[in-house]
């Protein structure tokens, strides 16, 4: 089979304007994009830059955005595709640094800004935490995150306001957050309580659509809305009386 | 000049866990050639050994009891202290892992749950379903930003720089701006993981080129047992990912296309939880009998165990084998066989991380602490990066801070940068050339083809050619992109020379090696022999060519005896 890849090129020191580069690749194998894309590389040229590590959908390295659709370049199957047309983009709403790499800093910004750790009960420090699993099981969703940047680089609220976190990060913290063994104090969400934070969503949803690993990280968003109003009205009951 | 106390050089779970544990009063910083979560720790799937006797049929264990079967395990080719130290560590390490915020599988009572693992007496393997590297991975992630841990990324140490047998730096390519700059350090821990890629089939992600290991190598300092190479038994078939020994675990049967759970044949008693270099040469030896499938596998079958448990226990392993196999392990069996997966042998360091380079650290994969010795147990790569990364980073500190800086250091780092930058620009400079991936291809079959889980004096000696001829043409490599920035060429480039030099260590190693032990099986010489082989190989590189010699092994309690499952 042969396939047509246009691939974005854009080398920032060098081009006035991103640009459409056509690849033609031919294999008889299964094959993922991703050993595609290393293919074309190694063999047509070696100056075509993207990022990639376990190719077991696992390091979240490889997300790109390949005919529409973000995904993770090593777990889509070549020949699973219904075009023969591939179009290879990177992920957008972050700057190119060269073709298909990004930089992700604003995504690791966001994420070093939710403060995104357990805050253990100090006691217990020798022994450990003793926590059933079904009290766990609310954040087994959110742990299998990889932090690919997919809903981050998809986000239509991200890409207009640099203030927003971002659909990670704000999973990430609903993560502790519904962690029976964290004992942040509900202060530490007041950071959260902001148009850059949780009231930031369109609920849209698009995180959710396209994120490869279901963590759904607008469930996380919602439930914390739902979480800080509960709060204040709790408060203010408190206040009253 | 960018200077630190101390550098670390990777941003796997090793390398965090050094960075973490480093003197916070110290300028500490991490180097890493992908971002650290990108790191192959985090494909680490079924968990991590510790004696907290958790299991129902878990009560006895203990940490000694750990110790004998690691001791075991290595074909009594570890070093019995360290071993032990490891194992005593091992139960206050899952504690601390927890707190921190390690969101590992649990028992009713909520302690954490343990599963039984190969070779082990007792289930001891703490698990987070069959992510717990990458749970482990994040939460020390998690930590380094709460503790402000400077990192470096992408940036791949290509040398690392010492003088008068004292460590003064690394020199980096830095793949954002293409440069080549010196880094000086007092101290460097090297946490730089596996080499698999040096073979056709490997679990390895498709970074773990070894660099790091063969860097050292080159800076004059010995390789132990790296003629030790694991092959884990079931890896996909194809791709080669990882399907965790948890599997087994967990229940999971292996059959040939007779129908038949042939591990009866080989380890009657622990069946398919026989250790990983049995189970690996027992498929393959089925295989090569006529009994797999398409002369190339065999089934690991998962549906006994029941959609519930597979679903609660192992998504991430049904996950894979519909993302990449298109099959559910729910409803068919997993098609399975050998691959490579990881290094016993490393940078010879003692109990302390410490190498013979004053000043020159290294953990995890990367290292031979003596831990691992023959063969590695399952559960103890995870145990190993976690409680060897922290002590060295305490050992580093310790050691920068009673190290004075010299001043011609840096003259020496610049002089070093610059030899680096001449070499690239000769691969540049040149008309036409070897492809490197072309190189790179060919090593790999000659790896697995004759230095793999079987092997002869005949091949191993073919194979030692076959790399010299391989050697002359690297001389004749090219470097076809002219962009240094985000060059993967380049980064190819710099790092096959070391890829080289690891598979000529592992060749003689296993070339001079004349008895079997462990995952170093000899077809011509079948039995351990403990009386010539008992002791550990080091290879030094010196005057351009690698010298071995031989170690005394530590046997402090456990007499080595018949090692039979």
């Amino acid at each position: 089979m042969e396939y047509l890849f246009k691939i974005l090129r854009y080398d920032p020191l060098e081009d006035k304007h991103p640009y459409f580069q056509d690849f033609f690749y031919a294999t008889k194998e299964k094959k993922s994009l991703l050993e595609a894309l290393m293919e074309i590389r190694n063999e047509q040229d070696s100056t075509l830059a993207f990022r990639y590590s376990c190719r077991e959908a696992i390091c979240g390295s490889c997300a790109m955005v390949l005919n529409g659709n973000f995904d993770l370049a090593c777990r889509i199957e070549l020949q699973a595709l219904e075009s023969t047309l591939i179009v290879i983009e990177p992920l957008p709403n972050l700057e190119i640094q060269k073709d298909l790499v990004v930089d992700m800093e604003p995504f690791w910004e966001a994420l070093s800004r939710i403060k995104p750790y357990l805050f253990p009960d100090k006691k217990i420090q020798k022994e450990g935490h003793r926590i059933e699993e079904r009290k766990m099981e609310k954040i087994f969703q959110y742990i299998n995150c990889i932090m690919c940047g997919c809903c981050y680089s998809a986000c239509p609220v991200a890409s207009r306001d640099e203030r927003y976190l971002g659909p990670a990060a704000l999973a990430k913290l609903y993560r502790f957050v519904k962690d029976p063994r964290d004992k942040r104090p509900f202060s530490n969400l007041s950071g959260v309580n902001t148009e850059g934070g949780v009231w930031g969503c369109d609920t849209i949803f698009k995180c959710n659509e396209v994120c490869p690993k279901e963590v759904r990280p607008a469930d996380g968003i919602e439930a914390l809305r739902r979480k800080l109003v509960v709060e204040k009205v709790k408060r203010i009951f408190r206040l009253k009386r | 000049m960018i200077s630190q106390d101390i550098l670390v050089v990777g941003g796997g779970l090793a390398g965090l866990a050094a960075a973490l544990s480093c003197d916070p009063n110290l300028k500490v910083a991490v180097v890493s050639k992908v971002h650290p979560l990108r790191s192959h720790s985090v494909a680490a799937q079924g968990g991590i050994n510790a004696a907290l006797g958790n299991n129902p049929d878990g009560r006895d264990d203990s940490w000694e009891r750990h110790a004998f079967d690691t001791i075991k395990g290595s074909d009594y080719l570890a070093d019995q202290d360290v071993a032990e130290v490891m194992c005593q560590k091992a139960v206050s390490t899952i504690y601390e892992l927890e707190y921190l915020g390690v969101p590992f599988s649990r028992f009713p009572g909520g302690v954490i749950a343990q599963r039984p693992f190969g070779g082990a007496g007792f289930p001891r393997t703490c698990y987070a379903a069959d992510r717990t590297g990458l749970v482990i991975l994040h939460t020390l992630f998690e930590q380094s930003i709460k503790k402000q841990v400077k990192f470096y990324n992408e940036w791949l140490v290509t040398k690392l720089v010492v003088n008068d047998g004292k460590c003064l730096g690394v020199v980096v390519y830095d793949l954002a701006t293409g440069q080549i700059m010196p880094v000086r350090a007092r101290a460097v821990i090297f946490a730089t993981g596996g080499y698999g890629r040096v073979y056709s089939r490997t679990t390895n992600a498709y970074i773990n080129h070894g660099s790091g290991t063969g860097i050292a190598y080159k800076a004059g300092v010995p390789l132990r047992d790296m003629e030790f190479v694991q092959f884990h038994p079931t890896s996909l078939l194809g791709k080669n990912i990882l399907i965790t020994e948890g599997a087994r675990g967990e229940g999971g049967y292996l059959v040939n296309n007779k129908g038949k759970r042939f591990m009866a044949d080989y380890a009657p008693s622990a069946m398919e939880l026989a250790p990983r270099d049995i189970v690996a040469r027992a498929i393959q030896t089925e295989v090569d009998k006529g009994n797999g499938f398409d002369n190339q596998y065999v089934h690991l079958d998962l549906r006994h165990v029941g959609e519930e448990k597979i679903k609660k226990r192992l998504p991430g392993i049904r996950e894979i084998c519909i993302n990449f196999a298109g099959i559910d392990p729910v409803d068919t069996p997993i098609p399975i066989q050998p691959a490579q997966h990881y290094s016993m042998g490393g940078i010879d360091v003692n109990e302390k991380c410490a190498s013979q380079v004053e000043g020159f650290f290294a953990a995890g994969e990367c290292a031979c602490v003596g831990v691992h010795g023959a063969n590695r147990l399952g559960g103890n790569s995870l145990l190993d990066t976690v409680v060897f990364g922290k002590v060295s980073g305490e050992e580093a500190s310790i050691y920068a801070k009673g190290s004075e800086g010299t001043d011609s250091t840096e003259k020496i780092l610049l002089e070093e940068a610059l030899e680096v930058k001449t070499r690239i620009e000769e691969w540049e400079k040149r008309n036409s050339g070897e492809k490197v991936h072309r190189l790179l291809d060919r090593l790999k079959v000659v790896m697995s083809e004759k230095v793999g889980i079987f092997r002869k004096k005949k091949d191993l000696a073919e194979a030692l050619e076959k790399i010299s001829e391989l050697k002359e043409d690297y001389k004749r490599i090219y470097l076809y992109g002219k962009c240094l920035r985000y060059s993967q060429e380049l980064v190819n480039l710099l790092e096959f020379d070391s890829m080289l030099d690891l598979a000529e260590v592992i060749t003689l190693g296993a070339l001079n090696r004349e008895e079997t032990r462990g995952s170093h099986y000899r077809l011509d010489f079948k039995e351990r022999n403990d009386k010539d082989w008992l002791k550990h190989t080091l290879v030094t590189w010196k005057e351009g060519k690698p010298h071995i010699s031989y170690a005394g092994v530590n046997i402090s309690k456990y007499e080595p005896e018949a090692r039979k499952y």
